[in-house]
């Protein structure tokens, strides 16, 4: 066991390593990740007239959580991944006796450390123009968020991996991704809150795996009513069947796995 | 042209070795890789060109079956270097992509260390490793030690292991001094190197080399050679190597297997594929005073000509015969026969249609 975790921390200072290599990159990514930001002020003008069930703070608190929530469960495994069945670099993977999902899931996850500290300055500055959105979370909605930021991230990741594994039949996987992307643009909570959509929406996309990828956290983070048990048992639900169709599909996909280019 | 292929391989469950001083012996060897059989067909989109060709393809995707390895069958015993040859798209890859379990066989087996190697057990991976010249596994924008120490969980090695192998193996490569910069910075000889050190820190049993020497200049492919020996000699490992450098095959195989469309068409020493695939001597000639073209094809097939200078292709038979006209009828101020070389001789053998 011991062995197993020193596996992980060389690997996760390693990747983080590389990670930090790129820190440019990684500023305007941070940067083209602030939709929320901006879909903020929209909402922030439409809730003047209490049309909604959230006032102006409230949505303000709410897209900067998204914000928040985005950093930390950004994904990008299906095109990594799309690229290593196409160019055939997975072969160098494959000859290694570790699945080559822990190096994608292990490099996403230094990637975050590498991230947090811009993150931190952007929502300094964000805050400091816009002191009435500040808060602070108690400590159960910062240690229930923070488990469902995890949760979400391993849900997202997961998702996407099993989406990955398409690369092995139409090797454009990524295509199929952006076809999600458009469910998970509207069913996570991304565009607005879920606390504004139709009741009958809401309770559709709340057996979903979108909104607990990213509403849901959120919605923790700045004390909106959840129903913290019931998300917890569709996320593991979804984890469940998308991890045993992962494997299923990993499996075959090796059978099909041709090497192209290796 | 038809190509005739030789009579099949018989299989070699006790086949002759040589040991260093050139003597042959023969020994009963568990093979430490045993094919039987072993087939690939690939399935491979065809697209017609043009407009139509394209919404054809759009609509209507046909395929067509490659074959690329038909039943082969070999083994490789413990200890061996062994050079495998075949023009490209003659299925080497392909071959060391299913020896090493990164493709499943359409027919046949392979065992490899007492393994099938597309279960991908943990023993398989850890007694093997497969290099392959155009593909790099190392991270490009950090030194190659980062990359190492990524192997090195991987492949669970104590920090002690760690050092004692990167620093023996560095050594042998002559690399101590590049490891701490980033990968990106080295040349391609240094570049392979760090791959090679890469590929061997958890110690494999079996080597699998898909041209390692791709694009190094003659430098570094005697380095990467003599260390392929050095590796070879020290750890018993057995290599099973493709190379389109001939004297890369030369230095380090004593047997050599032959793949053509997908067929095994020849498997020993290399000494007995030149007999066998290049029956002719090259007659060098200088002459006195120049002789037309047309004379002197009456003698033998002319390689080249450069007015005195005068290379003939001799079949071997004939040489002794042919050489005394040579030398009766014309003005000959000198003389040699030599075998052609290695990289002529393989040429000649896929491009001539003599598999030839």
């Amino acid at each position: 066991m011991n062995k197993i975790w020193r596996g992980w921390w060389t690997l996760l200072v390693v990747y983080y390593a590389h990670m930090v290599e790129y820190r440019a990159e990684l500023l305007f990514w941070i940067l083209s990740g602030s939709l929320p930001i901006i879909l903020m002020g929209a909402w922030v003008e439409a809730a003047q007239g209490d049309r909604f069930s959230l006032d102006a703070i409230q949505f303000a608190r709410y897209f900067i959580s998204v914000f928040i929530v985005r950093q930390f469960t950004l994904v990008w495994v299906v095109w990594e991944f799309e690229k290593e069945v196409v160019q055939g670099k997975l072969s160098l993977r494959l000859l290694q006796p570790l699945d080559p999902g822990w190096h994608h899931f292990i490099s996403h996850i230094s990637e975050r450390f590498a991230r947090l500290p811009l993150v931190v300055v952007l929502l300094a500055l964000f805050f400091a123009l816009y002191p009435q959105a500040w808060w602070l979370p108690s400590f159960e909605q910062a240690a229930l968020g923070g488990l469902a930021i995890a949760l979400a991230f391993l849900l997202r990741f997961l998702f996407q991996y099993t989406t990955a594994m398409l690369s092995f039949w139409t090797e454009r996987a990524s295509a199929i991704e952006e076809m999600f992307f458009l469910f998970y643009l509207f069913l996570s909570g991304f565009i607005a809150p879920l606390d504004v959509f139709p009741p009958v929406v809401s309770q559709i996309a709340s057996w979903t795996p979108f909104p607990y990828m990213l509403y849901f956290p959120a919605a923790l983070l700045i004390g909106l009513p959840v129903d913290w048990g019931r998300g917890l048992a569709v996320i593991g639900l979804w984890a469940l069947l998308l991890g045993i169709v992962n494997r299923w599909a990993w499996r075959r996909g090796l059978r099909q796995y041709s090497g192209m280019g290796a | 042209m038809g190509i005739s292929f030789p009579p099949p391989c018989t299989r070699l469950r006790e086949r002759i070795v040589y040991d260093d001083r050139d003597t042959a012996r023969s020994l009963p060897l568990m093979p430490i890789v045993a094919v039987d059989h072993l087939s690939k067909i690939y399935p491979v989109a065809v697209k017609e060109p043009g407009l139509r060709g394209t919404l054809n393809h759009f609509f209507r995707r046909q395929y067509r079956s490659i074959r690329a390895v038909e039943s082969i069958s070999f083994d490789i015993a413990a200890g061996e270097i062994v050079g495998f040859l075949g023009p490209n798209g003659a299925g080497k890859t392909t071959t060391l992509k299913m020896l090493s379990g990164l493709i499943y066989p359409s027919s046949g087996t392979v065992r490899v260390a007492g393994q099938i190697p597309f279960d991908r057990k943990t023993a398989f991976l850890k007694s093997m490793s497969l290099v392959m010249g155009q593909k790099q596994q190392l991270l490009w924008d950090l030194p190659a030690l980062d990359s190492l120490r990524i192997n090195a969980a991987v492949y669970e090695l104590s920090d002690i292991e760690f050092k004692q192998r990167v620093g023996e193996l560095s050594e042998m490569l002559a690399l101590q001094d590049q490891l701490r910069q980033p990968i990106r910075k080295l040349s391609l000889g240094e570049r392979m190197k760090a791959e090679l050190l890469a590929a061997l820190l958890h110690h494999p049993k079996v080597l699998f080399l898909d041209e390692p020497t791709l694009g190094l200049d003659v430098n570094a492919q005697a380095a990467v050679r003599d260390f392929l020996r050095t590796y070879n000699q020290r750890y018993q490992a057995t290599i099973l190597l493709t190379s389109h450098y001939m004297a890369d095959i030369a230095a380090l195989c004593q047997r050599v297997l032959l793949i053509y469309q997908g067929r095994l068409i020849y498997d020993g020493s290399l000494d007995g594929l030149v007999e066998r695939f290049s029956p002719y001597r090259e007659v060098q000639v200088e002459l006195a005073t120049p002789v037309p073209e047309a004379k002197l094809r009456q003698f033998a097939e002319i390689e080249s000509c450069d007015r005195c200078r005068v290379r003939f292709l001799v079949q071997r038979p004939e040489l002794t015969q042919v050489v005394g006209q040579i030398l009766a009828q014309l003005p000959v101020s000198d003389l040699s026969v030599t075998e052609p070389p290695l990289e002529e001789v393989i040429a000649r053998l896929f491009t001539t249609g003599t598999v030839a």
